[in-house]
């Protein structure tokens, strides 16, 4: 009987100690890439580029199976900024950012199922069940999650319009000299 | 006075002489005033009027929320008629809330004006700073920086206040009038700011292009010792804070820094004399003096204008656009750093401070050639800047590093694009770049405010998800517990009733 539990014991610490060594030293460390593109993704988990959140998207572009341009609210920015750090070169021509848009919640619609608010990543939308919901405009960054699951249609995104704070002149457009050789 | 010398700028054609010997007259009461919520640097003011209600002058139609912005009063006694959406007088011409004023002609003063300050050299500065702050004067000069917050930097410790009559911008004349009009009231103005600030001098620079401003004001200061009347060189932007500081005191402001850090406040004539106006009368700023100038108008002028006047009545008073024709050009300010108008249906604010018809000789519009590296830009700088370098990293949208070139310390006078023999739009660059970098810094704060919310969010699900799973943890083991135990009798569930 003590034998018998002695020696299992005695394979019971050392196995787990060679597990425990093998853990340490063979560990598979988390990819430093996938870091750094996380770093430079906004982080607000909003699921426009298709993937859960901002994590598994920066897993996809470290992978490669994804393409720079894939944040909708990053926009070009941020797509410079992933093609820098990957070191592939982007053509961005084309790429034209999307107007950031909020969302707004009629109020004759909204039949108060707190189904929006239960999806909102950021905590925008105030509301209780049975209670008119609202958008906290500030802190809403147009992912569209509350507008897909809107039962009665009642959210619409709008367009943020500049006002003169956010004004800034445009990239001036060259009227060149042509020229002749 | 020993003066102290700016690097670069320019000597463009000033064109003064249109309207210097023009006198300031008032103008009659418009029709109507349209007074845009924002006139200001800063924060829109918040509307304490509506539609249909009668105001007298000096009356407060919308105060100021907290922070940097300016509350806006009556300019005359009149009918608030509407309250609407309206062209601001900004080159995006994007619409504002503009309350609408209709005159009633009586021109009556409000009943309920604060008291006259008796003698604003032993009152407490922090109630001068108030008043100011109740005017709503803002910097007359074109910033239209709420000048309250200037009062502020008593806490720096100035030791000087620098009264800025530069007027380098070519065309504008208003400062230079008001100086030869209204010397005594402008240096009262800037005793009352100099005791508010706790400065005990006062240097009055004067641009030598205006002889007859300078011997007013030198005459007007004679009585007092602590100011000092400096004529100063001509010299495009020499009107510019630093610059101007520079000039006169030989100290230079760091990048990034104020003036008040290197002991220096300098104000605007014109906000001089408005700050005398709320100190000694108590009368909020309601009106300001504007030049009308311009080869493309009948006739240049200097007019006192009540605050919301329309371009268009103000154009009419000046007998219309030269042979009825409109200008190539309208801008508001000076024709260096001034800003297109979208139409002749704005506003005059608080920051205007001339209305500029250009005709398309004066304006010299060519088509950019390549930048051909002459320097002269690099050498017309008087921010010490490369233009041209950071203007091609611009061009190829490299901010970041335009931004490492000091594109944020450009001062956007417009020199360099002024003197580009290749017509390259330097300044325009710039200004894009400044726009741009601060949109961006805007877009990075909410993002960093957003991801707090979400990683807030997802903290309060994970204690949910737990707290949750305890629960039912907990349930379970009661359950185990309760069936361990030899119950003598099933105990009845109490129902929950409405």
């Amino acid at each position: 009987m003590l034998l018998a539990v002695g020696s299992l014991a005695a394979i019971g610490v050392t196995l787990g100690s060679v597990l425990g060594v093998a853990a340490r030293y063979f560990a598979v460390e988390s990819d430093p890439l996938e870091k750094d593109l996380l770093d430079l993704l906004p982080g607000s988990q909003c699921g426009q580029c298709g993937y859960v959140g901002c994590g598994p998207a920066a897993e996809a572009l470290a992978n490669g199976t994804a393409p720079v341009t894939l944040c909708v609210p990053g926009g070009k920015a941020v797509a410079e900024k992933l093609a820098k750090r990957l070191g592939v070169a982007a053509d961005l021509s084309g790429h034209e950012d999307a107007e950031p848009r909020f969302a707004v919640i009629d109020e004759s619609k909204c039949i108060g199922c707190l189904r929006c608010a239960n999806e909102c990543t950021t905590d925008a939308i105030i509301g209780a069940p049975k209670q008119i919901h609202s958008v906290i405009r500030d802190d809403c960054h147009g992912c569209m999650k509350c507008f897909h699951t809107c039962p009665t249609m009642a959210v619409s995104m709008q367009k943020v319009n500049v006002n003169l704070n956010d004004w800034h002149w445009q990239k001036p457009k060259l009227k060149t000299k042509r020229i002749k050789h | 006075m020993k003066l102290f010398h700016v690097e670069g700028g320019v000597h463009p054609e000033y064109r003064k002489e249109r309207t210097q010997e023009h006198a300031i007259v008032s103008l009659p009461m418009p029709r109507i005033l349209c007074l845009p919520l924002k006139q200001h640097a800063g924060a829109p003011a918040e509307l304490v009027v509506s539609s249909g209600k009668r105001v007298k002058k000096g009356d407060l139609l919308a105060k100021a929320p907290s922070g940097v912005s300016a509350p806006i009063h009556a300019p005359t006694s009149g009918t608030v008629v509407d309250i609407r959406e309206m062209a601001s007088p900004h080159p995006s011409g994007i619409a504002q809330p503009t309350i609408m004023l209709r005159p009633d002609r009586k021109d009556e003063w409000s009943s309920d004006l604060p008291p006259a300050i008796e003698d604003p050299f032993t009152a407490d500065p922090a109630v001068i700073g108030e008043r100011v702050e109740w005017a709503g004067i803002v910097g007359l000069g074109g910033a239209a920086f709420p000048s309250a917050i200037k009062f502020g930097l008593r806490s720096k410790k100035p030791d000087i206040l620098v009264l800025n009559g530069a007027e380098c911008e070519p065309y504008l004349t208003c400062d230079d009038r008001i100086m030869q009009e209204r010397a005594g009231e402008v240096i009262d103005g800037a005793r009352i700011m100099a005791h508010a600030l706790g400065v005990s001098r006062i240097i009055i620079a004067i641009e030598t292009n205006k002889p007859a401003a300078i011997a007013a004001m030198t005459g007007a200061a004679m009585a007092h010792s602590e100011v000092t009347v400096a004529p100063i060189p001509v010299q495009y932007p020499m009107g510019s804070e630093k610059h101007l500081t520079k000039a006169v005191t030989g100290r230079e402001t760091p990048a990034g820094k104020l003036t008040a850090d290197v002991g220096v406040v300098v104000h605007n004539v014109g906000t001089a004399r408005a700050v005398r106006e709320a100190v000694r009368f108590g009368r909020p700023l309601i009106s300001r003096v504007i030049t009308l100038s311009g080869a493309g108008l009948t006739r240049g002028m200097n007019i006192e204008v009540p605050l919301g006047t329309m371009v268009v009545d103000l154009i009419e008073f000046c007998g219309g656009f030269k042979d009825g024709k409109a200008p190539h050009r309208l801008v508001s300010g000076g024709p260096m750093m001034g800003q297109p108008l979208p139409s002749l249906e704005v506003p005059v604010v608080k920051g205007t401070c001339g209305i500029l018809a250009l005709t398309k000789e004066e304006i010299n519009e060519q088509p950019t050639g390549p930048c051909i590296r002459c320097g002269s830009c690099v050498s017309v700088c008087p921010c010490g800047l490369v233009p041209l370098e950071m203007a091609g990293f611009i061009r190829h949208d490299k901010l970041e590093e335009a931004e490492k070139a000091g594109v944020r310390d450009c001062v956007s006078c417009g020199s360099c694009s002024y003197i580009c023999p290749s017509h390259i739009p330097l300044v325009q660059y710039f200004n894009y770049a400044k726009g741009r970098l601060n949109t961006d810094d805007r877009d990075r704060r909410k993002q960093d405010r957003l991801k707090l919310l979400v990683e807030a969010r997802m903290a309060r699900m994970e204690k949910q998800r737990k707290a949750k799973a305890e629960a039912a943890a907990a349930a379970a083991a009661a359950k185990k517990a309760a069936a361990a135990k030899p119950t003598p009798a099933p105990t009845e569930e109490p129902k929950a009733s409405a």
